[in-house]
């Protein structure tokens, strides 16, 4: 269970204004492994993956995907990189279908001269999103109806596969299950880990100590800015996450 | 039916397209195509010999075109979530530049000027609705100020220009070969011109909505112009050109309105505005944005005209077209309330 880094953040510093949001943090994500950011409200994790996903530049520090370094200036720019984004809101058109959700921004044009006019191509895209619905489990009653009629945890089903069909290297999720139930809640885990065994590195962010430790095979936890902890996942108590979140408990991993 | 699509949806594993069936009956379109459609065989059935005629079809086509021009041009603009109120008096300033500019062409009276002077007219008429749409876009979209406010401002901008223009009389001067032609001429064995003309620009429209990227990002700006922006979607540069698209169209409709009338009719558009966006309401478009067909505008621009017609045929008032109007609106917008609300609270 230890495949390479692959994205790897190096004394990550970001102000607004004189405000220090992230103060030297470090964090690592591995290829085929989901790792959860955690740590307690202003901590710095939506900061931190602003950062790494291109919505916000970071005032120094380095950011290291695949070995080489890279310069995130624009979420587009992560994109290409094969970088993508869960947002925990305002992730999906509620009036579009699934297929035309998943394919927002990247609609398959028809072939000839009818595609160079602006037209799509309706038909491939459905078929192409029932496979990748398919392929990720996410199961839906219709695929012609506004995403907005399903209920919440589908909705967000289709937002995470949104991103997750692009992502080639790197999965943000932002309290991907926050405004779920149970049920809905499992669903949405279980997209989570065929993405991984893909061989994608999944970055979650949650509030959710016992689906964290239920998810995630590694842990890293941020508090006051900087990365205090990390642990293996399988290993961990729930105890040693709530200790360190709270500054109890420090591994000095930022002076090593 | 109901066999066929049960198979059809276990073999799909639960992907399955709904029927025909379902896919009407869920569409406003098709109900308030159910409501022109009993308003025609009420008329019919009231007044058989005086509704039912081509003649009555024929002014129906021809007295609807003008609007129809300007609610496809609205169908996109209250997709995006937004609104338009210049849109009438763009029109009336893009008749009014285009007068202006074949008189000026031709030293003054232009009722006999050839056709290369209609077209620099009619040039004029589209890049001046053009310019109201650019200003239009660039301040709802750049300088981010509410359409609402925007179009108010340019709705009074607009039509005081055009007023300033020619000392606020209507330029009466049109070429009568264009006023014969487009005005009033027909093609295909009694098609009106000026039919053929909105019935292009409605199909092109509608092409352009329903099957091109350009509509699915118009889709998808009014639906939630955040989760546009986040997956790339140039949000600012595209409700720039839905503006500019609406004022190009209201420039159009200047010059057939111009053809039409053979006079600017300065003070004969000023609810137009309010017109097209009934109809285009009424036509299933959200006011919330993100739902809508050309379709359903085209039927929402000739159920006020039939009412008209048909009071005016059976000498009803046709105050009362006005009243009935309003209330068909206010009942669209509120179905359109209750099927958000049945929906967002899943």
């Amino acid at each position: 269970m230890s495949g390479p880094v692959l994205l790897d953040a190096q004394h990550i510093v970001k102000h607004y204004g004189s405000v220090e949001a992230l103060r030297g943090a470090s964090f690592q994500a591995r290829a085929g492994e989901v790792t959860a950011l955690i740590g307690d409200n202003g901590a710095g994790k939506s900061t931190l993956i602003k950062c790494l996903s291109g919505a916000e530049q970071p005032t120094s520090g380095r950011i290291l995907l695949d070995g080489g370094e890279i310069h995130l200036d624009s979420p587009t720019t992560a994109r290409r990189l094969g970088i993508e984004t869960v947002y925990q809101d305002l992730a999906v058109a509620p009036e579009l279908d699934p297929a035309a959700n998943l394919f927002l921004g990247r609609e398959i044009p028809r072939r000839g001269i009818l595609g160079r006019l602006g037209m799509l191509d309706k038909a491939e895209m459905r078929r192409r999103a029932v496979e990748e619905f398919k392929r990720l489990g996410v199961t839906l009653q219709s695929t012609d109806v506004p995403i907005g009629s399903l209920s919440g945890g589908q909705r967000q089903s289709v937002a995470v596969a949104r991103s997750v069909v692009w992502a080639s290297k790197v999965v943000f999720m932002d309290e991907p299950t926050a405004a779920l139930g149970v049920v809905q809640r499992e669903r949405v885990l279980e997209v989570i880990r065929r993405v991984r065994d893909e061989g994608i590195a999944v970055v979650l962010i949650s509030h959710n100590m016992p689906e964290v430790l239920s998810v995630a095979d590694r842990i890293e936890v941020l508090r006051l800015g900087t990365r205090v902890a990390r642990f293996v996942a399988a290993d961990t108590r729930l105890e040693d996450l709530v200790a360190a979140m709270t500054g109890a408990l420090t591994q000095d991993e930022e002076v090593a | 039916m109901s066999a066929t699509t049960d198979i059809q949806s276990t073999v799909e594993g639960g992907f399955a397209k709904r029927t025909l069936r379902q896919r009407l009956v869920g569409a406003n379109t098709f109900w308030i195509a159910l409501v022109l459609l009993a308003l025609i065989v009420v008329f019919t059935v009231i007044a058989p010999e005086q509704f039912a005629t081509l003649f009555t079809f024929q002014t129906l086509l021809i007295e609807t075109s003008v609007l129809l021009v300007l609610s496809v041009g609205m169908t996109f603009v209250i997709i995006t979530a937004g609104i338009d109120l210049s849109v009438g008096s763009v029109l009336i300033f893009a008749g009014m530049m285009c007068g202006k500019t074949m008189e000026w062409l031709c030293g003054g009276d232009a009722t006999s000027a050839g056709w290369g002077v209609i077209a620099i007219g009619l040039v004029a008429a589209v890049v001046s609705g053009t310019a109201w749409g650019l200003l239009n876009g660039f301040l709802i979209a750049v300088a981010k100020i509410p359409p609402l406010i925007v179009t108010l401002g340019t709705m009074g901008g607009a039509l005081g220009a055009a007023y300033l223009l020619n000392g606020g009389s209507d330029v009466r001067s049109v070429p009568s070969a264009l006023n014969k032609t487009l005005g009033y001429g027909t093609s295909f064995g009694g098609v009106p011109n000026l039919v053929i003309v909105a019935a292009v620009i409605t199909l092109v429209g509608a092409w352009l909505l329903h099957t091109t990227r350009f509509g699915r990002y118009t889709y998808a700006v009014g639906s939630n112009a955040e989760a546009a922006r986040r997956a790339g979607i140039g949000v600012t540069g595209h409700l720039l050109k839905v503006y500019l698209l609406t004022g190009f169209l209201a420039g159009i409709a200047g010059f057939m309105s111009l053809a039409y009338y053979a006079s600017t009719t300065i003070t004969a558009h000023t609810t137009d505005n309010l017109n097209a966006i009934a109809a285009t309401v009424m036509g299933g478009t959200s006011l919330f944005g993100g739902v809508g067909t050309v379709l359903g505008t085209v039927i929402g621009v000739f159920i006020p005209a039939v009412l008209k017609k048909g009071f005016n045929i059976t000498q009803v008032q046709d105050f009362w077209q006005m009243i009935a109007v309003g209330a068909v609106l206010i009942a669209a917008v509120w179905f359109d309330q209750r099927r958000r609300r049945a929906r967002n609270s899943r």
